[in-house]
């Protein structure tokens, strides 16, 4: 514990520069009312890899997450301060056009949360919201998504079916294939298997594999061995604070600093 | 004991009696009136009494009881109360007898009820037809020639009803609307040839309403020709226009299925048919039309503004003292006594707003006032008003547990705020809106205070809607099932006769309730199944 604590007087921070990166964080702060959640963050996300979050519950991971689409701007009581840089705009300046911004990034969250309508619907929904109503264009990016998603083969008779209607693990790839549908170039991904099965993990795990190729993906998880299966890059968090950032191999086996060894070895958090 | 205490027992026992005594009550009011609203239209046997003095007294026996104390000379004992009709003669309908004054009693064959367009049923024996004051020569049977004569009026009577209501309405109609041109045009200062040629067209409707005034006398002269003797069990004979009997038959030889027959075509008459004998005989048509009617207007009145309201105060506005002291004033509006709503729809719909429509578009009419008085849009509007709470708490109760995750994942996929509520909320919410909506019709259905100074009447003359221009006629005011039970029960003449009507109102007023409940849920089901989410 004397540990912890004096790393919260001396945070230190280990981070690697990322060649080819589509978002760059610049001195993030945030607040909740009077409590601060998130430290000074600086760090860049890098371009089609996966790059896990992780960290003890509460220290700030998910929260970063939802900065990236502006997701926090809901909450009433949240301040931001610093830069957010999304393929080089500041995402957070005044004239920034927020629905175009969750357009690009898109999101799958903790708990899957489909739309109470058809599965066909939920997948149409973001282009249907930008006003696209030509039928080819919907079944196209339907059944492409759902491809991609790995759940096409699953569902593809009863997509007029409602979505509650599936199973959670296939509740959670249609919620992948509805980010997918609109082609975003990020996808966040909140603990996405936290309330699912082994086997349905393993899925969707499968499915963010095959995703890396074309999207970047930033993903959070409470779940080591899921960071280092699916990831190229792992940040590690720490109380509001980015602790360090490195290839995921590198994470894993020599972190640099030893506040993350205790972490990813399992000391502690 | 303590055991006993902790087992739980004593309070499952609590629980389920109070449930008890609620089904109990709801079941025996509801009991209550469907074993009377059933039985009104049955045509019970005809019972002829022979008294010890030696009358005769005919009727059916409505009900017995003892014969309470101090009120006659023969202590103890039971007496019958018999519907004896012919109030014509007897000035009542319904008379008590002692049972120990009764010497026999018998069922005679051909006793026959002859219901009446005046002076309720008539009870007795048919003795014979005349035409014109001069007695016919009966060739077979008298009741089929009766009946044959009953039928060929039925005809002529209908002819003349069409007369009254479509040719003459019209041609009323025109003549309104003309009158009322003409005095636009004198307010307008309008040039005299202008007024002229209304007054020419005047000429013309009146001739043409002269004409069918004659037409319509010598038809009414016609149908009143033929008259049927008949004679009381009390010994009077008399004469009865065949064209005010409106249905005739004979209880005592009647079988079962006759009997059936009876009672649907009086069950037919009363659900069909308009009410005669200020409200106590006939039919109750209007009041159902107006009920049904006045709920859909404020259905639609109320379902768009209570949802709005609600929308605004649960996804737009920033919640707060403010947010919150409004919501806790709209709850408490729906505990405001109705007859306020009423006041207030009076004072500000019909005076303020249907006042001010009058002088700017109705001037014409003034000092008569069009929507100005009491009518169906202000009965309906003030309702609105009335319910709109039952609404809003109902609709912001469903938005609140439409899961934030499902808000999140569609702002997440790029929509904007409106599409959020538009595509996602509002459909995960309908069946939680709808709820409200189906608490709201309910309490509108059965409210009567406001109605009665907002636009409801013992007897309209027209329906709101009819075949004239503009076809729907929101100024118009109506007639209503819950005040009909009212004004029926306690308002009219001859409240002993009116008691079935009464039940009968009040089984269809609860029945109509049902079915528009009934509708709402099977609606909301439906959604539900569509849009299965959240559990309301």
């Amino acid at each position: 514990m004397s540990e912890l604590q004096s790393s919260r007087v001396v945070p230190e921070t280990a981070t690697v520069e990322i060649e080819d990166s589509i978002i760059e964080v610049e001195n993030l702060n945030l607040h909740y009312g009077d409590a601060q959640a998130l430290y000074d963050i600086r760090m860049q996300i890098p371009k089609r890899q996966v790059m896990a979050f992780i960290g003890p519950s509460g220290c700030g991971k998910s929260t970063l997450l939802r900065c990236l689409n502006r997701l926090n701007d809901l909450i009433e009581s949240v301040r931001i301060s610093g830069t957010v840089k999304v393929g080089g705009d500041d995402i957070y300046a005044s004239d920034y056009d927020v629905i175009e911004l969750r357009q690009r990034i898109g999101m799958v969250f903790q708990k899957s949360n489909p739309f109470p309508k058809s599965i066909y619907e939920n997948v149409a929904y973001g282009l249907r919201i930008t006003g696209e109503s030509r039928r080819p264009v919907l079944d196209e990016a339907v059944e492409r998504s759902l491809k991609a998603a790995a759940l096409w083969e699953e569902v593809k008779d009863r997509l007029k079916d409602n979505s509650l209607g599936l199973s959670g693990g296939q509740q959670q790839r249609l919620c992948i294939a509805r980010a997918l549908a609109v082609e975003p170039e990020v996808i966040l991904m909140d603990e996405p298997c936290s309330a699912l099965d082994p086997i349905a993990t393993g899925r969707v795990e499968e499915t963010i594999a095959s995703l890396k190729e074309h999207y970047t993906i930033v993903i959070v998880t409470h779940n080591l061995q899921q960071a280092s299966r699916v990831s190229t890059h792992t940040a590690f968090f720490y109380l509001g604070r980015l602790v360090e950032v490195d290839g995921t191999e590198r994470m894993f086996t020599n972190p640099r600093l030893k506040q993350t060894e205790d972490y990813v070895t399992g000391r502690f958090g | 004991m303590n055991r006993f205490f902790r087992s739980g027992e004593p309070f499952i026992w609590l629980t389920g009696s109070a449930l008890a005594l609620c089904l109990f009550m709801i079941s025996g009011l509801v009991g209550v009136i469907l074993y009377h609203g059933l039985g009104a239209f049955w045509p019970k046997d005809m019972v002829e009494y022979r008294t010890t003095d030696g009358r005769k007294v005919m009727g059916r026996v409505v009900g017995r009881e003892e014969i309470p104390a101090g009120l006659s000379s023969s202590d103890g004992g039971y007496r019958i109360q018999l519907k004896t009709g012919n109030r014509d003669t007897y000035g009542l309908d319904f008379r008590w007898m002692n049972e120990s004054d009764i010497a026999g009693r018998t069922k005679p064959e051909d006793a026959v009820v002859l219901e009446r367009l005046e002076w309720g049923d008539f009870y007795g024996f048919v003795g014979g037809l005349y035409n014109d004051g001069v007695e016919e020569a009966i060739e077979g049977p008298l009741w089929e020639i009766l009946n044959e004569h009953l039928r060929g009026m039925r005809l002529l009577t209908a002819r003349i009803h069409g007369l009254e209501k479509d040719d003459l309405g019209e041609v009323n109609n025109a003549i309104e609307q003309l009158r009322l041109q003409k005095r636009r045009l004198e307010l307008d200062v309008a040039p005299r040839e202008e007024i002229e040629a209304v007054d020419r067209q005047y000429e013309k409707y009146w001739d043409q309403y002269e004409q069918l005034a004659a037409e319509l006398m010598r038809l009414r002269e016609e149908s009143e020709r033929i008259e049927v003797a008949v004679r009381l069990s009390s010994g009077e004979e008399r004469r009865i226009k065949v064209a005010h009997i409106v249905r005739a038959y004979r209880p005592n030889q009647l079988n079962t299925i006759e009997k059936v027959l009876v009672y649907l075509s009086k069950a037919w008459e009363f659900f069909a048919g308009e009410p005669r004998e200020s409200n106590t005989e006939g039919g109750v048509f209007p009041a159902i039309f107006g009920t049904v009617m006045m709920v859909m207007l404020m259905t639609v009145a109320v379902v768009p503004f209570g949802v709005l309201a609600a929308l605004y105060l649960r996804e737009y506005a920033k919640q707060g003292l403010l947010v919150q002291s409004i919501r806790i004033a709209v709850n408490n509006l729906a505990g405001v006594p109705s007859i306020v709503f009423g006041m207030f729809g009076l004072g500000f719909f019909v005076y303020g707003v249907g006042g001010g429509i009058d002088r700017l578009f109705y001037a014409e009419a003034l000092p008569a006032p069009t929507f100005g008085t009491g009518g169906i849009l202000w009965a309906s509007l003030t309702l609105a008003l009335l319910t709109v709470p039952v609404v809003v708490v109902a609709t912001e109760e469903a938005l609140a547990s439409v899961p934030r995750e499902i808000r999140d994942g569609s702002l997440a996929l790029g929509s904007t705020k409106l599409q959020m509520i538009w595509r996602v909320v509002l459909p995960s919410a309908l069946p939680g809106i709808l709820t409200g909506v189906i608490l709201a019709t309910a309490r509108g259905a059965g409210e009567v205070a406001p109605l009665m100074i907002t636009g409801v009447v013992k007897l309209a003359p027209d329906l709101p809607v009819d075949s004239f221009w503009p076809f729907l006629h929101l100024e118009r005011k109506f007639m209503h099932l819950g005040f009909h039970i009212y004004d029926v029960g306690f308002q009219s003449p001859n409240v002993e006769a009116a008691r079935p009507m009464v039940y009968t109102t009040a089984l269809l007023l609860l029945g109509i309730v049902l079915a528009l409940n009934l509708t709402a849920i099977v609606v909301r089901n439906y959604l539900r199944k569509r849009y299965a989410s959240s559990a309301f």
